[in-house]
């Protein structure tokens, strides 16, 4: 056991080369909006309100974040919901949901940050097509 | 079997203990915090002003600092005393301590103000950060050097321990990228690399308690080709390719590329299924006496093994799309974060604890310490069945049933979560008991401590 194997530190060297070159791609390619423009001022402002807020403590966006409310990624741009109700609860709160005291131009950019969300895509896509191997295809593929 | 060599030790013996034992405190605190939320979670009016938003980063921040705290205290313990090599900066070890320390005070002040960062396991303003970063660096650079001190080839734990400490402070990083506006201006960039740096970080912790896995099992059966297997090595390859891809089973529903998805679908779960056959290959080959010169910290790693094979099916099951597809953002994501993060690396780091616990305490493990402990162990397993089990049950409800809306679906399963924030309380009750129990025996009066330590080890 005190022949020293060189093999370990190639495998380590490969790994971690292999990991920048998989994290560039994720970072560029393979997370590149098509078809939607970047968020809005007024939306990134409300992103940073929902980061400010603690909004991930209870909510999810493409189902990160808590469970004590409802994913908010396609609330805005649900038919039967929309941007009023929305902002109704935000302005309000709910029993489980705390009154943030937020003004109308606060609500206004969170309510734009939910709109950006739900334009970039569809949470949770259930209408996928199954496969038998167990993959899903969606619309989008 | 190997013996501490009091005039190799250049630390305070008690520096890594106090890591672990601040991270048994922070064990304790967490689980407290967990079923304060739970409750509040069920019963949204009661417990006055403890508001669930503040309660939750909190409750996620403490079990992220047991984790870390106990696998860096076991690494700072076990170097020195067990392998002869000496810290090159001593007194890191300590600045390393009270910057922890210190820092960890001003998030939970800042939580109790409502000042948040707003991120999933980062809950806590970005700028303290930084302080945590530079800990890390220290930390590295500190194990780095001494563990260039061996002579041999480096058994798979020093592996695993470097591997976590260095993809740490990258997933750290990568945590931090939407601080720049080409990461955070992209809805799906944003996401998918918050869901990518998470996994990265479950990993890199994973390499740390795995490594301490490996180290514990070869110190209580004294077999050193174990952590220098085939087996051993492959689960260590298993655990890097994890690292990288393994996080892509959160982000099926997210629009990212689709080889991102498929790649996360073909690394399967096998990480799992090796570290599980490591830990049997080691039980099977223990002998009784083995066993029961550590009993306690077996019993923890046993109790892991089994945890490790029921997690495996979940996780597997979890990683076939056509069921992530509605299993994903329901209670069984949350069965699968809990009953890998209480019942893998909690149990692997306990079995850790106690090592060093029946070691520094030797003959003074006896009596209602060690009777607490084990009931401990025992009412903790078994609260645990049932924790994940109403999480399963409740997860499988929401998934596979068509609701109206998400409030009809909340209100059908109250039952089930009231059940689980029940068993929180087993949970609570339980792990109270070993951290008790553990931190009773770790604060004893140590100054004749070697005497014990060699007779353990003899």
């Amino acid at each position: 056991m005190t022949e020293h194997q060189p093999w370990r530190r190639i495998l380590f060297l490969s790994l971690f080369v292999s990991f920048f070159f998989y994290s560039a791609s994720v970072y560029t390619s393979g997370t590149a909006l098509t078809g939607v423009p970047n968020a809005s001022e007024s939306a990134y402002r409300g992103q940073a309100l929902y980061r400010e807020n603690n909004c991930t403590a209870c909510h999810q966006i493409y189902g990160l974040g808590g469970y004590m409310g409802p994913d908010l990624t396609n609330i805005v741009i649900d038919m039967e919901k929309g941007p009023e109700y929305a902002a109704m609860f935000i302005e309000e709160g709910t029993d489980r949901m705390p009154n943030f005291d937020l003004n109308s131009e606060q609500v206004a950019d969170l309510v734009a940050y939910l709109e950006y969300a739900g334009a970039a895509g569809a949470y949770n896509p259930q209408k996928g097509r199954m496969t038998w191997y167990g993959t899903v295809e969606y619309e989008r593929d | 079997m190997e013996q501490s060599n009091t005039n190799a030790i250049n630390i305070d013996r008690r520096s890594g203990l106090n890591f672990i034992i601040l991270g048994l405190m922070a064990l304790g605190a967490c689980v407290l915090m967990g079923v304060l939320g739970a409750f509040k979670y069920i019963y949204p009016d009661s417990l006055g002003g403890l508001e669930f938003h503040k309660l939750r980063p909190v409750h996620v921040s403490l079990a992220v600092a047991w984790i870390f705290l106990a696998a860096i205290g076991g690494i700072y313990h076990y170097l020195p005393n067990y392998k002869n090599l000496m810290i090159t900066w001593p007194r890191a070890i300590k600045l390393h301590f009270w910057i922890f320390v210190i820092t960890g005070i001003a998030i939970l002040t800042a939580f109790s103000m409502g000042i948040f960062g707003g991120r999933e396991y980062w809950a806590y303003p970005p700028a303290l950060s930084a302080p945590i970063f530079a800990t890390w660096i220290l930390f590295g650079f500190n194990i780095l050097f001494t563990l260039k001190k061996e002579k041999n080839p480096w058994p798979v734990y020093y592996w695993m321990w470097m591997t976590g400490i260095i993809f740490f402070l990258i997933t750290f990083s990568e945590a931090h990228l939407y601080l720049i506006p080409f990461f955070s201006e992209n809805i799906i960039r944003e996401t998918t690399i918050q869901w990518k740096s998470y996994g990265a970080l479950v990993g890199s912790w994973n390499m740390l308690v795995y490594g301490t896995g490996m180290f514990v099992m070869e110190r209580i059966s004294g077999n050193k080709e174990l952590a220098h297997s085939t087996s051993a090595f492959l689960l260590y390859t298993l655990s890097f390719i994890a690292l990288m891809v393994g996080w892509a089973h959160h982000v099926y529903a997210v629009d990212s590329a689709t080889w991102i998805r498929m790649l996360a679908y073909t690394v399967s779960m096998a990480e799992l299924a090796m570290l599980a056959k490591i830990i049997w290959d080691w039980r099977t080959s223990l002998t009784p006496e083995q066993k029961h010169a550590h009993l306690q910290s077996y019993r923890f790693i046993f109790a892991a093994d089994i945890w490790v094979f029921l997690n495996l099916i979940l996780a597997i099951l979890i990683s076939i799309p056509a069921f992530n597809l509605f299993s994903h953002g329901t209670h069984i994501t949350v069965a699968h974060a809990m009953g890998t993060t209480i019942g893998i690396n909690t149990m692997i780091l306990m079995g850790s604890v106690f090592l060093i616990t029946e070691e520094v305490a030797g003959l003074n493990f006896k009596g209602w310490a060690k009777s607490c402990a084990n009931y401990g162990h025992w009412i903790t397993n078994i609260s645990l069945i049932v924790f994940l089990g109403s999480l399963m049950v409740a997860g499988s409800m929401e998934a596979f049933t068509e609701w109206e809306d998400f409030y009809e679906k909340s209100d059908a399963v109250l039952p089930l979560l009231t059940l689980f924030a029940f068993s929180g309380i087993g949970l609570l009750v339980g792990l109270w008991m070993v951290v008790v129990s553990a931190i009773r025996l770790l604060t004893l009066d140590t100054t004749n401590q070697a005497e014990p330590l060699k007779a353990a080890a003899e």
